[in-house]
């Protein structure tokens, strides 16, 4: 496209055309520099923490301390590792981000797929309602909840932090699962169904292997969700804490090096699950912004 | 078919209906209803007059509203720049947006003592001002002496970590735009900036919106990290909700918080879609 507009090249032209270049150079190169400062300030912190978490506890507590790591040591790890409740609430946190998942993918994937797929009175309406969620911090609801989980029986267990989850997933869910949907092209849905196949067929023969990393995906997220969540974990429970709740409640109670550790090991998985979902990022948070 | 098919719809939304219904609606009208009564379950004020008189009310509400101010556009300005570069298409881009979506899965605790060991009195932050020939002596950033130290520190953590949410949004709205509209502006000889300002923000927009009322809602919510790098040195309207539920076992005044929190967090999505309106064309 550009030869058939840069044709007449008078001197003028080529030599504003020479400019361009060269400033297009230098804004690449500083572009590479934000680029390296923003990556910095994003890994410097977790640099930092991961060799704190793996030095011996007399180097946690040197001052000053030293940037190259001089001794790797699991000390401190094992120390949080085996610290009563860690390992019980690490349990919780895996069930609860769990239950919390199949919850909100059973409940809230059949609506995306509503949303996606029919032409129905009330449709705009159902959406704009699972948009507007957004406006309320949903988990400062876990204090009213509170009270109705005690009545229930459920207070004090992984169920009501699942229950609350869920409930906090739920919007995200609809409205990802929906676009995932959408982009599944109808036509080959259309297809199976008149080649023989019941609309439950064609769902899961066609539909669902086209929808499935972007489900996986919207699922990650999901879990981290919950595995990360704290402020209703820590509301709704008492001794049957998830991992965040267990470390916040006894925060102020245990020594640097065992927070230190109990930072890195939350912060392990993400680093994991973000890898893994990278690709979908754009396009899961790209489509609930519309 | 026909008929099968209009009912559909309904029976594939019921079971999300229901469920919202239950753990959203119904648990949003009993915040009010908690806050509006007292322990014998009477109607009364008293629980908003206790969270009103409450010795550390004003704090909380004062700090939590100006960590929004302060946060909420530092992190754009952040994210703005991160999307700029996922855009111009570097090299390794694909690594550029992975490293920055990273605090994207961190969670705000995590985040919080990670900042705490940057900022503790025996921390990263003093050893390196110390190995500079700064400061003799490492200097105590996290004290309730030190309120301004403590925000400045509450601030750092959460644009460290909740910006690569706002990054995310925004360069999938970046990519929203239609290459046409910035080759024609290229055309009619458009500036870097021209094209900012008149094609690329404005197309912009309905990200943007998204991104200001997810970002102002989540930093309502913002606790574990004040909780973390302050202790009881600073307050914010979610942490003296958590203590009035968890250490003073009130629930009336804890749901007086919470809905205070609910009410806040409404007026700021209205302000913000006063402030970022979205024409009816650029939504869907």
């Amino acid at each position: 496209m550009s030869s058939a507009v840069q044709t007449p090249a008078t001197d003028a032209g080529l030599r504003s055309r020479q400019g361009r270049g060269r400033r297009h150079l230098v804004g690449r190169g500083a572009l590479y520099v934000l680029a390296t400062i923003l990556a910095l300030w994003v890994l410097f912190p977790i640099y930092l923490i991961t060799i704190t978490a793996f030095s011996p506890r007399d180097v946690v507590r040197e001052y000053p301390k030293n940037v190259i790591p001089q001794e790797f040591s699991t000390e401190s790890m094992n120390f949080f590792v085996n610290s009563t409740g860690v390992l019980g609430s690490l349990w919780n946190s895996v069930l609860v981000a769990v239950i919390t998942l199949i919850l909100s993918t059973a409940i809230g994937a059949p609506a995306g797929y509503a949303l996606a797929r029919f032409v129905f009175k009330g449709r705009d309406p159902y959406r704009l309602i699972i948009l507007s969620t957004r406006a309320f911090p949903i988990v400062i609801l876990s204090i009213p909840l509170a009270v109705t989980f005690l009545t229930w029986g459920i207070y004090d267990s992984i169920w009501a932090v699942a229950l609350m989850h869920t409930a906090l997933a739920m919007p995200f869910t609809i409205l990802i699962t929906g676009s995932i949907f959408v982009s599944v092209p109808r036509d080959l849905e259309e297809a199976a169904l008149t080649l023989g196949c019941t609309p439950l067929q064609a769902f899961i023969r066609v539909v669902m292997p086209l929808a499935l990393p972007g489900l996986a995906a919207a699922s990650i997220f999901t879990f981290v969700l919950s595995w990360n969540e704290v402020f209703a974990a820590v509301i709704l429970t008492l001794q049957e804490r998830t991992l965040p709740a267990q470390v916040l409640a006894t925060l102020t109670s245990s020594p640097p090096h065992f927070r230190f550790a109990a930072a890195w090991f939350m912060l392990a998985p993400s680093l994991i699950f973000i890898f893994l979902i990278r690709r979908y990022l754009l396009g899961l948070w790209g489509r609930v912004s519309r | 078919m026909a008929q099968r098919a209009k009912w559909t719809p309904y029976i594939l939304l019921l079971p999300s209906a229901i469920y919202l219904a239950v753990f959203f609606a119904v648990p949003m009208v009993q915040s009010f209803g908690l806050a509006f009564q007292d322990v014998d379950n009477n109607w009364s004020l008293d629980s908003w007059r206790t969270m009103f008189n409450d010795a550390r009310f004003n704090e909380a509400l004062l700090t939590t509203l100006l960590l929004i101010i302060v946060i909420v556009p530092v992190q754009f300005v952040m994210a703005m720049g991160m999307a700029l570069v996922i855009n111009a298409k570097l090299k390794f881009s694909g690594l550029w947006l992975y490293i920055y979506a990273i605090p994207l899965g961190i969670s705000e605790l995590a985040a919080g003592i990670i900042w705490y060991a940057i900022f503790t009195q025996q921390g990263w932050l003093n050893s390196f001002l110390q190995g500079l020939g700064i400061i003799e002596r490492p200097f105590i950033f996290l004290s309730f002496q030190n309120e301004g130290w403590l925000i400045f520190a509450i601030v750092l953590a959460e644009a460290w970590r909740a910006t690569s949410i706002i990054m995310v949004i925004l360069v999938a709205g970046l990519q929203g735009i239609p290459r046409d509209y910035l080759e024609a502006a290229d055309v009619f000889g458009a500036s870097f900036w021209q094209k900012v300002t008149r094609v690329i923000l404005p197309m912009l927009r309905p990200s943007l919106q998204v991104a200001l009322i997810l970002r102002t809602i989540l930093a309502f919510q913002a606790f574990a990290v004040v909780i973390a790098l302050a202790g009881q040195g600073a307050t914010v309207l979610s942490a003296e909700s958590y203590r009035w539920y968890q250490d003073y076992r009130d629930p009336h005044v804890a749901a007086a918080y919470a809905s205070l929190t609910l009410i806040l967090s409404i007026a700021s999505t209205v302000v913000i879609l006063w402030l970022v309106p979205v024409r009816e064309e650029q939504t869907g």
